[in-house]
């Protein structure tokens, strides 16, 4: 027993020294968890932010001055006054993904108590922030124009107080949410790489071949595979999460961090054998990378980190669950934004170690079979 | 061109280094035109470097090299002169096309040298009725035999008639049969065409010394040339091994005594390894069949046999690597079994190739198999040592493999196999490619190792002489074992005076195909024609552009793809489920959210106001829980999304209008959801209050006062599949293009056919379009094949300029599949390749390219990378076309900007791209 741990130590730390070798390699991982990683957060975000508004102010009032004062960073860029021929011109380039179009005489007409129209023309082809950038802009204008009319506003008179609280998120910002989703897309893609391109290599250039002849079994290799590939990608994440997240970005994290790098270990264990089996179903390298894109965009875009998993169609939910990522999402998410703890999150923890384990299942009865017939 | 005995291939102080190893070593040479010149000398001593710059494939470092009466240098030269030379690379096969059979490589050839199909078919004709080769025309190059690879390689050297036949150990790994009818080939041509300069590099001594002259090699530097007889005569030896060994430095002579084998210490010991009716078939082929023999105890046993026979396979069965079809192996007397530790520290097996890791040194190599193979910590320290002494390795223990001759990595190999002391070793061609000092060395340690520790030796082997030193050889041909038996015993039943024409005559017994071996006589016409062919001649220097050349790439890359069903699948079926499963999956509609609520009130008013909630398709109740805190426990594992709170005495404070509170949580955890719950549980409560003030009072309650009308262009039913399906068509035409092509050049590298890139006159913009015309065309069908799904499955129409899309998209993938093209051209392995390929693509499509975040959102540094990519340009054409109904001229900036991404990505690849190795 001994024996086999001391081998699977050693082949993991040639594992390590193969990575260094190649530079190109280590330049990716560090751009990837690091630049990436902060553009994605800080610049690339999903929510109502810095979306672009046109004013087409046709009343050229007080009042239509102050509402276009109002449209204001961080939820928009400062509204821009354009001109009315160039309206559709302007949101088919999709310039403007908002065009208000406040309408002649709107000041005299609202107080003349006349309730004057305004459009909002929303490009409805940016999915993810049409709906909620509209229901804004709304209420700018409203409370812009209750103050203007100098009324208490209408919330006093009502007779019930809704009280809205964005519970873990305060100030709704996604920042927060990015930046952990960009990471741990990150440790999917390159951990899915990392391990299965490795195998492959070690295919293509006979050396696994030599392996086998040595007192070393399959699962041996896989192993060692596993916790190399693993350990480089938790600590390249754990480092991005310090120093990027919490460090460059400033995203208060309230969860237990070493609970987090648990379920970091759980999953990598996953998706390296998941890796893994990909690699004993390519033939080759080509082969290889055509298959992990292709996972892959699919453990990216319907895990959760992207849309919300309760949008999609049951089938499609019950399909992804067979994803470690879609655990993976909804665990990190519990512990990092929501604080939850071990026991709450235990179930996920044990669907990404059941999976994982099916694929190494899966992958350790197609090792040798694929190594034979890739020897005719 | 050069008349015989002018001079043909010049050399001039040549220098030329890789790092700090200097491989030539001011080297000048002059041979003449029409003589067969043969190049020997220990391996790594710069004989393939010499050739490769000679054939114009490498680029020259210092001095200078002149062929055909120019200087290689010269790329104008170089250019002219590709249509007179011919090169074939070290490595069986290397440069020809596993999947394409033996007619379309040669097709492949003849195009690349821009010949018509009429020239073409006379001369593929001509050259397989030569070889023999014709009943296997339709045979894919990847299932000959060695000898057949052999021919078919020298086949597409000749197929444009060149006056300089370079060939870089053209018979390594073939069996004697097959290297005699190579080289009767070769002096037939030589007969039809005899102003043809044949230069040979070679490890078997044996054929030099039927050269016209020899250039001998050591350390990067020529030791002697001359004639055969010359240097015979010179150093009065009477082989021409003999000779070399004489030619070298004093120091290297004195450590080198001739092989002497000690007679076994008695027979008849017991049987170490045992094969019973081995065989193996793969698919339909059978590789091994019915192999039987018993190897003694302390025997050295020597397997031979041509590249494909089955050698490989049976050592591999023999080590347990691979499980035999029928037939059973034993080792020690017990049936070998796979899954045994025990039998695996006895046994000590060497690969054909160099199997040990490239980017560990050669201690760390040693270092590893012995941890592996678990010695003990007081034996390891000394034991590693002995080795490395033992195999002459102290003094490179610090380098990689991959710097040190094949030579010294075959020793290491040696070493790492008996570092266990095994009782048996199984050794696959460990000396082929290697010197004939460093043979015998090696040798020696074998026979120290079999007569002094008892050791089982399996070696198969290429080399007579090292099979005459072997106690019992076996003959393997096509799978099966010819004859069993000791090298004198096999001599005799064939009356033969050397064990090569035992073997031959064996051979020749055995296979019909091989035995019936075109002798010159029998031949139906020339190999080659004997003079210019005025075509030929006017080719000869015609610059620009070859549509044929491409045309022969695109051709064959086409062929490779349509071959490989799994990545045509990829290619083609991925993307259309991808698709398929991403419309229906990734939606902006939030619905069904999870909430519960606590209701400390019960009355009818929370009732009803609750009631709002339950009737609504956004919203989707859960149990309810008693306590706030283990409602709130639920949010925070995420079961619910929403938690809503109505305190107790809601109903009384709301009609004496005390403006009860009504609490409500969101899950926050992810942004965009949480703004879009705000938004309908505000809109849920105002509705209630609505209905409540209508019915109870009787008045309408005005929020506003104004009212604002929201117009969702373009998507009026604001459905996610109608802006979501015309982005992952972007998204998919960018990530698998890109994946298509990018191990496209850098894998011609790892395996070697790049080789054709540099020798022949196919210029830098033809191999690059070539390999890129079939990507583009699968991916453009990919393209209409997932237009047609967005269509059809999920109803999105066309609304705006279709001609822009189908433009935009062809542009896109021309784009695309240049990115592809252009981290090929860069990258050094495979795996970069696919790593730089897929985070490259995915991140920048995924992010920046307008998909998720709209582009005009983006800021700092994402908009340089959205501005930069061509994925935010289709993803306007995309969308713009689909949904925003916009026509051609609206779109044509887009269009145009695309058009620059696909020439810039190609201008910079062919920058990239050297026509030289360099």
């Amino acid at each position: 027993m001994f024996r086999r741990i001391s081998n699977i130590y050693r082949l993991g730390v040639k594992e390590l020294y193969s990575v260094r070798s190649d530079p190109v390699l280590v330049f990716l991982l560090i751009w990837a968890f690091t630049f990436m990683v902060y553009e994605v957060a800080e610049n690339a975000k999903i929510e109502v932010v810095n979306a672009a508004v046109g004013v087409l102010d046709e009343d050229q009032s007080a009042l239509s001055r102050r509402i276009i004062d109002s449209i204001l960073p961080p939820y928009f860029k400062p509204a821009e006054e354009i001109d009315g021929r160039d309206m559709d011109r302007l949101l088919d380039n999709g310039d403007y993904i908002f065009i208000i179009d406040i309408p002649p005489r709107f000041e005299s007409d609202l107080l003349a108590g006349k309730r004057p129209e305004i459009q909002v023309n929303v490009d409805a082809t940016a999915m993810a922030i049409a709906g909620n950038g509209s229901s804004y802009l709304a209420s700018i204008i409203n409370s812009e124009v209750s103050n203007y009319l100098d009324a208490d506003g209408g919330e006093s008179s009502l007779p019930v107080d809704l009280i809205v609280r964005v519970a873990f998120n305060p100030n709704v910002n996604s920042t927060w949410f990015m930046s952990v989703m960009a990471i741990i897309n990150n440790v999917t893609l390159l951990a899915m790489i990392l391990t299965g391109a490795a195998l492959i290599r070690e295919r293509e250039h006979g050396t696994i071949e030599h392996l086998l002849v040595t007192p070393v079994t399959s699962v041996d290799i896989m192993i060692s595979k596993v916790w190399s590939n693993g350990l480089i990608i938790i600590v390249v994440a754990s480092v991005s999460l310090v120093m990027v997240v919490e460090g460059i970005l400033q995203v208060p994290i309230f969860g237990s961090k070493p609970l987090f790098i648990l379920g970091a270990v759980v999953y990598l264990f996953s998706v390296t054998s998941f890796g893994i089996l990909l690699a004993t179903l390519a033939g080759s390298m080509p082969q290889f990378g055509l298959l992990v894109v292709l996972t892959y965009i699919v453990m990216n875009l319907l895990s959760g980190s992207t849309t919300p998993l309760e949008s999609m169609p049951e089938w499609l939910q019950f399909v992804m669950q067979f994803a470690p990522s879609t655990h993976y999402v909804s665990f990190s998410q519990s512990v990092l934004f929501r604080g939850a703890g071990i026991n709450i999150v235990w179930p996920e923890l044990f669907a990404m170690a059941g999976i994982g384990a099916a694929y190494f299942l899966a992958a350790f009865s197609r090792f040798r079979k694929v190594l034979d017939s890739s020897s005719g | 061109m050069n008349a015989p005995g002018e001079s043909s291939v010049r050399l001039e102080n040549v220098f030329h280094r890789y790092g700090d190893v200097l491989a030539l070593d001011d080297v000048s040479l002059d041979f003449p035109a029409g003589r067969m010149i043969g190049l020997i000398g220990p391996d790594g001593v710069g004989k393939s470097t010499l050739l490769a710059l000679i054939a114009g494939v490498r680029k020259i470092q210092t001095g200078t090299v002149e062929a055909l009466g120019g200087d290689m240098a010269d790329k104008r030269h170089r250019r002219r002169s590709v249509y007179n030379i011919a090169y074939m690379p070290q490595g069986l096969g290397k440069n020809l096309y596993a999947t394409l059979s033996i007619h379309e490589n040669l097709s492949f050839f003849g195009r690349l040298f821009d010949q018509n199909k009429a020239e073409r078919e006379q001369r593929i004709d001509r050259l397989l009725a030569a070889t023999g080769l014709t009943p296997f025309k339709n045979r894919p190059a990847g299932k000959l035999s060695g000898g057949m690879k052999q021919k078919l390689g020298l086949c597409c050297a000749l197929i444009h008639d060149p006056d300089l036949l370079i060939l870089d150990e053209p018979t390594t790994g073939v069996d004697p049969l097959s290297r005699r009818q190579f080289w009767d080939l070769i002096s037939d041509i030589r007969r039809e065409r005899p102003q043809m300069t044949v230069l040979v590099a070679t490890a078997y001594m044996e054929e030099a010394a039927v050269f016209d002259l020899i250039a001998a090699m050591d350390e990067g530097k020529v030791i002697a040339q001359g004639t055969p007889q010359s240097l015979l005569e010179k150093t009065g030896a009477a082989a021409l091994e003999e000779a070399f060994i004489q030619l070298l430095p004093a120091d290297k002579q004195a450590s080198h005594q001739p092989v002497v084998v000690p007679p076994r210490p008695g027979d008849g010991g017991d049987i170490a390894i045992e094969a019973i009716g081995l065989t193996k078939r793969f698919g339909d082929f059978t590789a091994v069949d019915h192999v039987e023999f018993a190897i003694e105890r302390g025997e050295i046993f020597g397997f031979l046999g041509s590249n494909g026979c089955g050698k490989t396979t049976t050592m591999k069965m023999m080590t347990g690597l691979s499980p035999a079809t029928e037939g059973e192996a034993r080792l020690f007397g017990k049936v070998l079994d796979a899954r045994d530790m025990q039998t695996r520290r006895r046994v000590g097996y060497m690969s054909q190739s160099f199997s040990l890791y490239g980017e560990l040194t050669v201690f760390q190599n040693i270092e590893l198999h012995a941890h592996l193979f678990d010695l003990s910590k007081e034996e390891m320290g000394p034991r590693i040592r002995e080795v490395l002494e033992r195999f002459e390795l102290e003094t490179v223990k610090d380098s990689k493999p991959d710097s040190l001759p094949l030579g010294v990595k075959q020793r290491l190999q040696l070493a790492v196999a008996v570092l266990h002391r095994p009782e048996m070793l199984i050794l696959d061609e460990p000396t082929s490619g290697v010197d004939p000092i460093a043979r015998d060395n090696f040798w020696r340690l074998l026979i120290t190792l079999s007569r002094e520790e008892g050791v089982t030796i399996f070696i198969s082997t290429h080399f007579m002489n090292e099979a005459e030193r072997c106690d019992r050889i076996s003959l393997m041909h096509a799978g099966k074992v010819l004859a069993v038996g000791s090298p004198d015993a096999l001599k005799e039943s064939k009356k033969a005076d050397s064990l090569d024409d035992a073997f031959v005559d064996y051979l020749k017994e055995a296979s019909g195909i091989d035995a019936k071996a075109v002798s010159p006589s029998e031949r139906t016409g020339p190999l080659v024609s004997s003079g210019e062919s005025g075509e030929k001649a006017a080719k000869d220097g015609a610059g620009g552009f070859h549509l044929r050349s491409m045309l022969a790439y695109a051709r064959r890359e086409t062929k490779e793809l349509l071959r490989d069903p799994i990545r045509l699948a990829f290619a083609l079926i991925g993307p259309i489920i991808l698709l398929i499963t991403f419309g229906y999956g990734i939606s902006f509609d939030v619905e069904e959210l999870p909430y519960v609520a606590i209701d400390q009130d019960r009355s009818t008013q929370s009732r009803e106001f609750l009631e709002n909630f339950s009737g609504s398709r956004y919203f989707e109740e859960r149990p309810s829980v008693s306590t706030p805190a283990a409602a709130h426990d639920l949010l925070r594992s995420g079961d619910v999304s929403i938690v809503i709170e109505i305190p107790a005495g809601f109903g009384q404070d709301l009609f004496a209008a005390r403006q009860p509170e009504i609490g409500v949580s969101i899950d926050g955890a992810m942004p965009f959801r949480a703004e879009t719950a705000r938004g309908y549980v505000e809109g849920v409560t105002q509705a209630y209050i609505s209905d409540l003030a209508r019915r109870n009072l009787g008045i309408e309650i005005v929020f506003t006062e104004v009212d604002i009308k929201i117009r969702y262009l373009y998507n009026q039913a604001f459905k996610s599949t109608n802006a979501i399906t015309p982005g992952i068509i972007m998204l998919l035409c960018s990530l698998i293009p890109s994946m298509l092509t990018a191990v496209g050049i850098v894998r011609e590298k790892e395996l070697g056919s790049i080789t054709n890139f540099y020798a022949t006159p196919v210029t830098r913009t033809e191999f690059l379009l070539g390999k890129q015309i079939p990507y583009v065309v699968i991916s453009y069908i990919s393209f209409l094949s997932l237009a047609t799904v967005v269509m059809s499955v999920f109803a999105v129409p066309i609304k705006g300029s279709l001609l822009a899309l189908n433009l935009g998209a062809l542009a896109y993938v021309w784009a695309t599949t240049g990115l592809g093209i252009l981290v090929s051209t860069f990258v050094k392995t495979q795996i970069a390749a696919v790593f730089a390929a897929a985070i490259v693509t995915m991140l920048l499509t995924m992010n920046f390219s307008g998909f998720l975040t709209p582009v005009s959102s983006l800021s700092g540094g994402a908009i340089f990378m959205s501005k930069l990519f061509p994925a935010a340009y289709f993803q306007q054409i995309s969308v713009g076309s689909f949904t925003k109904a916009l026509d051609f001229y609206d779109l044509l900036p887009e269009l145009i900007v695309l058009v620059v991404f696909a020439f810039v990505f190609f201008f910079l690849s062919v920058l990239l791209l050297k026509k030289q190795e360099r």
